[in-house]
């Protein structure tokens, strides 16, 4: 037996490729969570699925048969020709809960794009700057917070009732209301983001790797936008997730009490205004659109579940 | 505390000061009370003019506000429109207590308006939060000490999917089978419009049946986040040194959950509880829209809808008033409970 057999000790060495491999981003260890989540799985199915419905469905069904009226075939039950029936004015449900689909979708990302910009700038300025800014701005936001936002939404949806003329957009016709619910619903679903963003910059800025930027003389606007606000990218991306499906019940609370998205456009929500007349002649009229709000909303919640996990930064699993 | 509790009220005054100017602003706009007045004669531009003094609504908005806020009792008014103020203004303000009077109810003041309406909505909230309190508790301690078990993932999803469901569709579900389906099958069916058949009268009993679907309706989304709140928050205690401690010592089962065990874990649902409270006192609009019941939300809608913005200003101040002092009650509460949390 040599010396060097002797004294070197056997080191175990690491597969090459796991030592060569480059270190998973964010996202990478994020989707591989994610895609263990099995509810968050089934969420995504499901919202894919309903994706699908409105587009394909918008192929077989043109847009003039989710407001063709034929007044001799009111309420009439699910049938081969009507599969999900006809409603009170005998237009087709199935092709407008196509188009519904479009719109309440479009409506909760659009809402929810407002919500979160509103909510990180007002966040983001006021935790990092503090001092006035700082109680102003959180004065402002428990002010949107104390009255429930259904009371809100009411009162500003009757502000800006008839302000908007229809609008017309690739060749398709829509009512200008959806314009002001989209508005509306943003400018009351902030004051959550802010909190969180707002908690983030507090707790970040104290960080090292921030004193360390400033001394370096790194622009303030820089330091917020390229070191604070990706650091707090996780809590955003839940927030939003949610606030689209937020968004979307939303708009069919407002619709359902006749306040909402008015006709030509079809959505989920106003679709059920007036529906529980007709609880027992005609269930269809709300049973289609009431399930398909609760099953996108549900899709919603279990993927914004499984991103909560997924991008906790102090979850070891990968 | 005494000054960590006057600290907050003296916050509280800009959040109260903030809402009701962007409130103000909000009910310039939401429909013109002389139409909701009715009559032939509104329509007359003359008469219109007349109505706008007597209103106070030709006065320019800060001057509106400032007369909602601190009354116009030390001014005169130009009413007769001959341009000679000798008549004396009569409102007291809301600083003072006076919230003005009811534009459709043609001059009953807001009080009475709210008070005629508030005591059904708390009978109705009141039974649901005590409902959704015993029914999460229930629920969430079951699922805790069951934690990972078949019952405790059954309970999980079928939380989740209550959470997600909209209200007015759990309410129609709800109406199209225990009301319409029962009916048609023979079995007692409950009513599903207002508070009491006028055939039978408000005897207890007939308002009691009549809450059984809006008081469901009410309670099933709650349950599903307070129970999820209650398993989380009793799952961190049960793993405490202290509950171990108590194990070890023989205590019995129940006496270390029920004793040990809950009196911590409760005190997170506390707050929840103390900061939602409030919100009940405006009704849950969809709910009372439903079941027809007349409560704060219908009146609410009804009175948005009219443009009577007096009554609509009542409403919402206050239930931000409410909130607010919930909030420093829940937090002093909080303190109380838990010695640990000092206000300095």
């Amino acid at each position: 037996m040599s010396d060097a057999a002797l004294t070197s000790p056997r080191i175990p060495l690491l597969p090459v490729d796991e030592l060569e491999a480059p270190p998973l981003t964010l996202w990478q260890m994020a989707w591989r969570r994610f895609r263990r989540h099995k509810m968050a799985m089934f969420g995504s199915v499901l919202l894919i699925l309903i994706i699908l419905f409105s587009i394909v469905g918008a192929l077989v069904y043109p847009e003039s048969s989710a407001n063709y009226t034929d007044t001799k075939k009111r309420l009439e039950a699910p049938s081969a020709e009507h599969i999900f029936g006809t409603d009170t004015i005998g237009r087709d449900i199935l092709a407008r809960m196509i188009y519904g689909a479009q719109i309440s979708i479009l409506i909760g990302i659009t809402a929810m794009l407002v919500e979160i910009t509103v909510g990180v700038t007002i966040g983001s300025l006021s935790g990092f700057y503090g001092g006035r800014l700082d109680s102003i701005l959180m004065r402002f936001t428990e002010a949107v917070l104390v009255i429930p936002q259904i009371f809100l939404l009411l009162v500003m949806a009757k502000f800006f009732a008839g302000k908007i003329p229809d609008i017309q957009i690739l060749g398709r016709t829509f009512s200008g209301s959806v314009i002001i619910i989209i508005l509306i619903i943003g400018l009351t679903s902030w004051p959550y983001t802010a909190r969180v963003v707002r908690a983030q910059f507090l707790s970040l800025k104290e960080n090292e790797f921030i004193l360390a930027a400033r001394s370096i003389g790194t622009p303030r606007s820089q330091i917020i936008f390229q070191h604070i606000l990706p650091n707090s990218i996780a809590p955003i991306v839940v927030a939003a997730t949610l606030g689209v499906a937020s968004a979307i019940t939303l708009e069919a609370y407002i619709s359902f009490l006749g306040m909402g998205v008015r006709p030509p456009t079809a959505t989920w929500g106003n679709m059920l205004e007036g529906a529980y007349n007709y609880i027992g002649e005609a269930y269809w009229l709300w049973l289609f659109p009431g399930m398909f709000i609760a099953l996108t909303v549900l899709g919603i919640n279990f993927v914004g579940d499984g991103l909560r996990d997924a991008l906790d930064p102090r979850s070891r699993s990968i | 505390m005494a000054r960590y509790i006057v600290r907050r009220l003296l916050q509280a005054i800009p959040v109260l000061f903030i809402v009701s100017v962007v409130l103000f602003v909000l009910m310039q706009n939401i429909g013109d009370p002389l139409a909701t007045m009715g009559g032939r004669s509104v329509t007359r531009s003359a008469e219109r003019e007349r109505l706008k003094r007597i209103l106070g609504l030709d006065q320019p908005i800060h001057m509106q506000y400032l007369y909602w806020l601190a009354g116009n009792d030390w001014k005169t008014f130009d009413m007769d429109g001959d341009g000679v103020p000798e008549t004396q203004g009569t409102r007291r303000g809301v600083l003072r207590g006076d919230f003005g009077v009811s534009m459709v109810n043609r001059g009953v003041p807001v009080w009475e308006v709210i008070w005629d309406r508030l005591p059904n909505t708390l009978l109705l909230m009141l039974t649901a939060e005590v409902v959704i309190i015993t029914g999460s508790l229930l629920i969430g301690i079951f699922s805790a000490l069951r934690q990972y078990s078949a019952w405790d993932n059954a309970i999980t999803t079928i939380t989740f999917i209550l959470y997600s469901m909209p209200v007015f569709f759990f309410a129609l579900l709800a109406m199209y089978i225990f009301a319409v389906n029962f009916k048609e099958w023979g079995l007692p069916y409950l009513p599903t419009v207002g508070m009491f058949d006028p055939k039978v009268g408000q005897t207890p009993m007939e308002v009691a049946r009549h809450m059984v679907l809006p008081v469901a309706t009410l309670s099933f989304v709650y349950f599903a986040a307070y129970s999820r709140y209650v398993r989380s928050s009793m799952l961190d205690v049960m793993s405490m040194d202290y509950v171990r401690t108590a194990k070890s010592k023989g205590l019995p089962r129940y006496q270390v959950i029920y004793i040990h065990a809950l009196k911590n874990a409760a005190l997170p649902i506390v707050t929840i509880i103390g900061l939602d409270l409030p919100f009940l006192l405006g009704g849950a609009i969809v709910t009372e829209r439903i079941f027809g019941w007349p409560g704060m939300g219908r009146l609410f809608l009804d009175h948005v809808s009219r443009g009577d913005t007096a009554v609509v200003m009542g409403i919402l101040m206050m239930i931000a008033t409410a909130v607010i002092i919930f909030q420093i009650i829940t937090d002093i509460t909080y303190a109380w409970l838990d010695p640990r949390i000092r206000f300095d």
